[in-house]
């Protein structure tokens, strides 16, 4: 397929794997905060340093007050990590490959885009705020499953899918860092007492709390990091996520696994057996915060490594 | 909903007769619409006019600076083409495009019509859309225009002229395709029972013709749609011809020439195209052969073509058909070259570089439409009758500082269709755009564009100006 084709499709996925996670993240506050009876600014300004955006809003709204971060997150189109942000840069890379997608994919991305960016949508996110997260779930969910069962599991699937698992791995070691960070400031609280409320509600919001209590049972820290960096099995595990965009990359270049044949290969690879052989306690030990820093890093380079391997050659 | 009470005005009505009975070839839909229950048919138009914007099945306007999406205003209430109708009008555009596929050749080559004096040389070469890099070439099968959109129009007497021939990129064929699908999804009611011949092969037609002209002999020729790009106006209907083919939908910057060959940039590196169906104009094509400031084409693009590894669709060079003051020579082609009476009239033409033509054009400005005779989309006219005596005199002397620039026609009473204004029914000036594909053969859509000004009175029916569109329905 064209360089440029196959670009679009991988940004469409990654923009809306990025609207739903910013879905998911505010979501898990908002039943926070009826379970808490309300919810001080400092718990919503992590919403904020997941995207990595304070500066920007910092000097937008000022003070982090529920109704800002919600506009913020929502449907500011300043703000280009917005879900209506993030859907709109989703639709216009669809919008280019229209003919590649299926029909049935693109009129799901445009109502999306249609639903997030109407008149209306304001509201409906400020002030029903729990249902409209749900709708862009959903919505997400609809788009993947849609592109699943309509287009043929060729070369711009694996493309999409590539994008989507390399975005999701991302965001999952942001929610990470940044809750981890709020509910444990320090290496000397591990192990003390946690907060059953907050670190369930860091499991909702990557829908893991029901796959984390068959597998383990009571919440600790080691195990939700276990859980969320290393598992396999959990679709937004970061283990799981290296491991499926591996698989796609693959099946792009039909290079064996456990080889390569360029610089993305390469990068991944070694990635995913890192993962494969590292040890919940060390990550603690070494600091999770440490450990992240390293893992992003990583994802901008494999991320680079994928744009000048199959997009432009040069 | 009843039509009791709708007026044809004193025009030709596409459904009614003068005396306000349904013509028979209309009376079915007729008879169906009113049998709807209240609020049905306002339902519908609404339903569509949701479906339209949910397909994302818009055009681009660039009226605010940057490029902003729209749907084309769709009107529920078909067109409707008898069959026998039907049969002239297909007859008519074969005869006219094979007789403007010779002319085009024969520009390029031995002249023999300027030779012996039938159009003269000054009026080819002074089209916009000649092109003398394209002398002496010969495309595959000696097919210049692939694809024609022609515009025709019916007067007050019902008579149906050829008002112009687009035969560089023209546009529209994708909203005739999805109008029929809206139409089927949410007013499918109105078919049952009526023989309306399909419309939805075309992309397989066209398919055909541009795997039929491809320069190599072996294997399954590659394809694709050249676009400017998505902020171009017709970028949706770009994706949905390559969507529809199943070929590949590029841009210049995917493009490069090696070896004398077209290649695109792949995942996997260079792979050959063997036929390019572009939609961009000759000027953007090659900036090595036309202009050189071009950044939508391809340098060297010409030299494949040129080298016969390459085909373009439609054929550089053939705009200069394309022109107003050509068009009005295309009875004296279909003559010239086929030996044959024309079977669908050109509009009385006044060319305004002839002084007799000149002077009779100055002296009737307020009864005539003034063309210019390079632009589309409805820019750059006057409508004598709705025109101010400023704009009147203004472009007196537009004419007469650049009289090969316009064209004058006499001021045509467009033919009318029942359309939903406000909950009922009024007539609305239409036109309308066949599809003609040249292969081995001529193949005509059945049916075609059918725009409709939708402000009152108005007889502009692009959609850059206020018109929209309606499904047309060719009986079988």
């Amino acid at each position: 397929m064209l360089s440029r084709t196959a670009e679009s499709v991988y940004w469409m996925s990654r923009y809306l794997e990025r609207a739903a996670n910013v879905a998911r993240v505010v979501g898990v506050n908002l039943n926070l905060e009826i379970d808490l009876s309300g919810l001080a600014e400092e718990q919503w300004f992590p919403m904020v340093q997941v995207g990595g955006d304070e500066a920007a809003f910092a000097e937008r709204y000022g003070a982090p007050t529920r109704s800002n971060v919600l506009e913020f997150l929502t449907i500011d189109r300043t703000n280009p990590n917005s879900i209506a942000s993030c859907v709109a840069a989703a639709r216009e890379n669809a919008r280019t490959v229209r003919e590649i997608i299926s029909s049935e994919v693109w009129q799901e991305i445009n109502e999306f885009y249609l639903d997030v960016t109407a008149p209306e949508a304001r509201r409906f996110a400020l002030h029903d705020a729990v249902r409209f997260f749900g709708s862009v779930t959903r919505a997400s969910h609809v788009v993947t499953g849609t592109k699943s069962e309509t287009m043929e599991h060729g070369e711009a699937w694996n493309f999409s899918r590539l994008g989507r698992f390399i975005e999701r791995a991302d965001q999952t070691s942001r929610i990470l860092d940044v809750k981890y960070f709020l509910l444990l400031p320090s290496a000397g609280d591990v192990g003390k007492p946690v907060d059953d409320l907050q670190w369930s509600a860091l499991l909702r919001s990557a829908s893991g709390f029901e796959a984390y209590r068959r597998t383990w049972g009571l919440v600790s820290s080691e195990s939700v990091v276990a859980f969320l960096l290393l598992d396999r099995a959990f679709p937004r595990s970061v283990g799981h996520c290296v491991t499926q965009a591996e698989v796609s990359l693959h099946a792009v270049t039909g290079t064996p696994m456990r080889r390569f044949s360029n610089r993305a290969e390469q990068l991944l690879g070694r990635l995913a057996s890192e993962l494969d052989y590292t040890d919940p306690g060390e990550v603690i030990t070494g600091g999770l915060h440490e450990f992240i820093d390293v893992l992003q890093d990583r994802f901008n380079r494999i991320g680079d490594a994928v744009t000048t391997t199959f997009f432009r050659q040069g | 909903m009843t039509f009791e009470g709708y007026a044809t005005g004193g025009f030709y009505d596409e459904l009614f007769t003068a005396d306000g009975a349904p013509r028979p070839e209309a009376r079915p839909l007729v008879e169906r619409v009113e049998r709807l229950a209240e609020g049905e048919l306002a339902r519908s138009q609404q339903a569509a006019a949701r479906a339209l914007l949910r397909m994302g099945i818009t055009f681009n306007v660039y009226d605010d600076g940057h490029g902003t999406e729209r749907i084309f205003p769709f009107d529920i209430i078909p067109r409707i083409v008898s069959r026998g109708a039907w049969h002239e009008i297909e007859r008519g555009l074969h005869q006219r495009i094979v007789a403007l596929n010779h002319f085009i050749d024969d520009v390029y080559h031995d002249r023999r019509i300027v030779n012996d004096g039938v159009v003269p040389a000054d009026v080819v070469e002074s089209s916009q859309g000649y092109r003398p890099q394209c002398a002496g070439l010969d495309p595959p099968g000696g097919v210049w225009c692939h694809i024609t959109g022609t515009d025709l129009v019916r007067d007050r007497d019902g008579t149906v002229y050829v008002l112009e021939d687009n035969l560089r990129c023209p546009s529209g064929v994708s909203y005739v395709l999805e109008n029929r699908a809206v139409m089927k999804q949410t007013f499918s009611k109105v078919f049952d029972g009526l023989s309306v011949r399909p419309v939805s092969d075309y992309p397989s037609r066209l398919l055909g013709a541009l795997e039929g002209v491809a320069p190599r002999g072996a294997g399954r020729p590659s394809v694709a749609v050249l676009t400017p790009g998505v902020y171009n106006s017709a970028y949706f209907e770009h994706s949905f011809l390559a969507q529809q083919m199943g070929v590949e939908l590029v841009e210049g910057r995917d493009l490069v020439v090696n070896d004398g060959a077209l290649f695109m940039r792949t995942t996997r590196g260079l792979e050959r195209v063997d036929v390019l169906y572009r939609r961009i104009d000759d000027d953007f094509l090659d900036p090595d052969c036309f202009r050189p400031d071009s950044v939508l084409g391809v340098p060297g693009l010409m030299d494949a073509y040129r080298n016969g590894r390459l085909t373009v669709v439609n054929a550089p060079g053939t705009g200069v058909a394309d022109d107003k003051v050509v068009y009005a020579y295309v009875p004296q082609m279909i003559r010239y070259y086929l030996g044959e009476a024309p079977i669908l009239p050109n509009v009385p033409t006044w060319l305004c570089w002839r002084d007799k033509d000149r002077g009779y054009v100055l002296d009737h400005l307020d009864e005539l439409v003034v063309k210019p005779a390079n632009e589309s989309g409805g820019y750059g006219m006057l409508i004598g009758p709705h025109a101010t005596a400023a704009e009147r005199s203004e472009f007196a002397e537009r004419i007469a500082a650049a009289p090969r620039n316009y064209i004058a026609q006499p001021t045509l009473s467009l033919s009318r269709v029942p359309t939903l204004v406000d909950g009922g029914f009024e007539g609305r000036h239409v036109d309308l755009r066949p599809y003609i594909l040249l292969g081995s053969k001529p193949f005509v859509l059945p049916g075609g564009l059918t725009r409709v000004a939708l402000t009152k009175g108005s007889l502009v029916v692009n959609s850059s100006q206020g018109g929209g569109s309606k499904d047309t329905w060719v009986l079988g």
